[in-house]
């Protein structure tokens, strides 16, 4: 311990005899630990970004789609025919044992009137589970029940977005709004969600029960009073996705009446697998980030390696007087070791500072989400102790190797 | 007085590329305790060679080499470190002591090898300054001090370990004839006082007038060994000499 002290004082007296070549041969490594914080710090960022994203739309979703049919030879784009009902989303809600709660949804573009103002959004027609399935809380007031969908009540949640352009930051519960000459109440306010994987405002919208959208907002289907726009389905865990799917196929091929080796006339979509790979391409490019950003943290090793191989041979007979008054060759290599370990420790700790610093000023600049762990400050500590103690060893050995007496004699 | 020192038909060859240069050819000669011995010769006489062994930086190719009862023949590296760093203090030529280093802290130096406790590392290494005249100068690093005072420092930095030898390689070459005159009292004082074992190899008979026995090697064989009845007394001579006017001062 006393001698480590000793060797720790030795190897700072070094560094600071040489301060600019010690301060230039800390930079690589700086400038390395640095790279490697921000950089998977941005990483980081993007990936818990596409995270929040995907939990904003609700987790173990499965959507189904009504689907293409042909209908005398043309084959007509999914959606253009109603083949999903209210009825498909009932069953599916009992008869599937994988599935927790269905929610289905019709969906048109419509004006919202508020007094003077008005403004453009999307209204779905959705029942009470809609709120579950995808995770909504209410900014203000409360979502319509079961009751005002049987009874087609004229009643309406609104998203963040239309609740702004109509009534600004005032709660709007209690007060009625028009769609298409029909007064609605509003009862609630959406808590916002911001923007979806895909990029849309998830807060733009109207929310009204699926009764009265049909009947009195966007007009029933002439072919089918009860169908609907889409089809939520959420599996009662992460593992039974696969199985609810399974279920919800098999169930729906009974239900239209769909041979085997006929085409479906609906689609289903695993939600949550789409974003997955769209997480997991994050998370490659922020490995890809650090590894880039490690190279120059090997470079910045290199450069240490170099210096104390020309300090070896700058203090050859200071070597060579410590050798000859009793130093061991462990002491000597010990020496040197710790001297390319304090440069490559002091340069790892500032360029954490240096790190934190940059990816601050990236998340502030760009307005890109930043996020250093812990783990990535004491990984690059560490692996900027692991540098010096591999890129030291060399210059090191050399040193400890040298013939007492020549290096006495070198001039 | 037992032999502190004891060298018997000591050969070292070294090799220069395919062939083989006998430096020491068969030497054998036994050093008392507390002698104080001079070797002379011309360059190539193989006198480097053997302060090398004799400092145990070097192992001889045949021979035994006995220093203060062990044999260092058979000793390993970090063996020979330990007796260096113990029993032998080293004064060169050329000062050798660490550039930006305070004059205490280059006499500390050989106890960082031996875990002295830094209190008391300080403490020998003032009372080391004491003995050769360098009290007060503890803070000056080597430029801010004379050639003479930077090897006063350097012989120090040899004693503090308490070495039972002091093997000196020309420590008055560089310096004027005068200071080599006061680096020679010291010397002759330690050896008195001290009782430690001195060890000159020197190019000067002057110098070598101090001694009380002069070793003579030519060609990497022995080839006189004198004993001076009334070696030369530096403290008299110095006495003698004109005073220097002026106190040393660093070079420019």
């Amino acid at each position: 311990m006393n001698k480590l002290i000793t060797s720790i004082r030795i190897a700072l007296r070094a560094l600071k005899v040489n301060q600019a070549r010690s301060a230039l041969t800390m930079l690589g490594i700086i400038i390395g630990v640095a790279a490697v914080i921000a950089m998977v710090g941005v990483g980081a960022g993007a990936t818990t970004r596409i995270q929040q994203q995907i939990q904003s739309i609700g987790s173990n979703l499965i959507i189904v789609l009504p689907g293409s049919i042909s209908a005398n030879g043309v084959r007509l784009g999914s959606g253009a025919v109603a083949t999903l009902t209210q009825d498909d989303a009932k069953a599916i809600a009992t008869d599937c044992p994988s599935v927790a709660i269905t929610a289905p949804t019709v969906r048109g573009g419509v004006q919202v009137v508020y007094g003077s103002n008005n403004w453009a959004t999307t209204a779905q027609g959705v029942t009470p589970d809609y709120m579950t399935i995808r995770d909504y809380t209410l900014l203000f007031g409360q979502f319509f029940t079961t009751q005002d969908v049987d009874a087609a009540a004229k009643t309406a949640v609104l998203g963040e977005t239309v609740a702004q352009n109509l009534f600004g930051d005032s709660d709007p519960t209690g007060q009625v709004v028009i769609i298409k000459n029909v007064p609605f109440t509003v009862v609630g306010v959406l808590t916002p969600k911001g923007q979806s994987p895909t990029g849309q405002d998830q807060d733009d919208v109207i929310l009204l029960p699926i009764s009265t959208a049909t009947e009195k907002v966007l007009g029933a289907n002439k072919a089918n009073a009860k169908a609907v726009s889409s089809l939520m389905v959420q599996a009662i865990s992460p593992e039974a996705m696969d199985q609810a799917i399974q279920e919800v196929e098999a169930l729906l091929h009974e239900r239209h009446r769909i041979l085997p080796g006929l085409d479906d006339d609906f689609t289903i979509r695993n939600l949550t697998e789409v974003f997955a790979a769209q997480e997991t391409s994050a998370q490659v490019m922020s490995i890809l980030l650090g590894a880039i950003a490690s190279v120059s943290l090997i470079v910045g090793g290199i450069g240490i390696m170099n210096i104390m191989l020309v300090s070896v041979t700058e203090r050859t007979r200071e070597i060579g007087l410590r050798l000859a008054v009793g130093a061991k060759r462990g002491d000597i290599l010990s020496q040197f070791l710790v001297e390319a370990v304090t440069l490559s420790l002091l340069g790892g700790i500032i360029g954490i500072v240096t790190g934190l610093t940059a990816s601050l000023l990236i998340s502030y600049f760009a307005q890109w989400s930043t996020q250093v762990s812990m783990l990535s400050i004491l990984t690059s500590f560490l692996f900027s102790a692991l540098v010096g103690v591999f890129f030291g060893y060399y210059p090191a050995r050399k040193a400890a190797f040298l013939n007492p007496i020549e290096a006495l004699r070198y001039e | 007085m037992a032999a502190i020192i004891e060298i018997k038909d000591l050969v070292k060859d070294f090799r220069l590329g395919a062939v083989p240069v006998h430096v020491l050819k068969g030497i054998s000669f036994e050093i008392e305790r507390g002698d104080f011995v001079s070797i002379m010769g011309p360059s190539g006489s193989g006198k480097s060679t053997l302060m090398n062994i004799l400092g145990c930086l070097d192992t001889p190719t045949s021979g035994s080499y006995q220093l203060d009862g062990v044999s260092v023949g058979a000793l390993n590296s970090d063996q020979l470190a330990e007796i260096r760093n113990k029993k032998i203090g080293f004064v060169f030529q050329q000062f050798n002591l660490l550039a930006r280093t305070i004059a205490s802290e280059n006499v500390e130096l050989p106890l960082l090898y031996s875990d002295t406790p830094a209190g008391e590392r300080h403490e020998r290494a003032m009372k080391a300054l004491l003995a050769v005249g360098l009290a007060g100068r503890e803070d000056h690093q080597p430029s801010q001090l004379s050639g003479g005072q930077q090897q006063r420092v350097a012989i120090a930095r040899s004693l503090v370990n308490n070495p039972r030898i002091i093997l000196a390689d020309e420590p008055t070459g560089a310096l004027d004839s005068r200071i080599g005159i006061e680096i020679m009292a010291i010397f002759q004082r330690l050896n008195r006082d001290e009782g430690i074992t001195m060890i000159v190899v020197t190019h000067d008979p002057d110098i070598a007038s101090y001694a009380s026995r002069n070793l003579h090697f030519k060609d990497g064989r022995l080839q006189g060994d004198v004993r001076l009845e009334k070696p030369r007394d530096a403290r008299k001579d110095l006495e003698q000499l004109p005073a220097e006017p002026v106190e040393e001062v660093a070079p420019a």
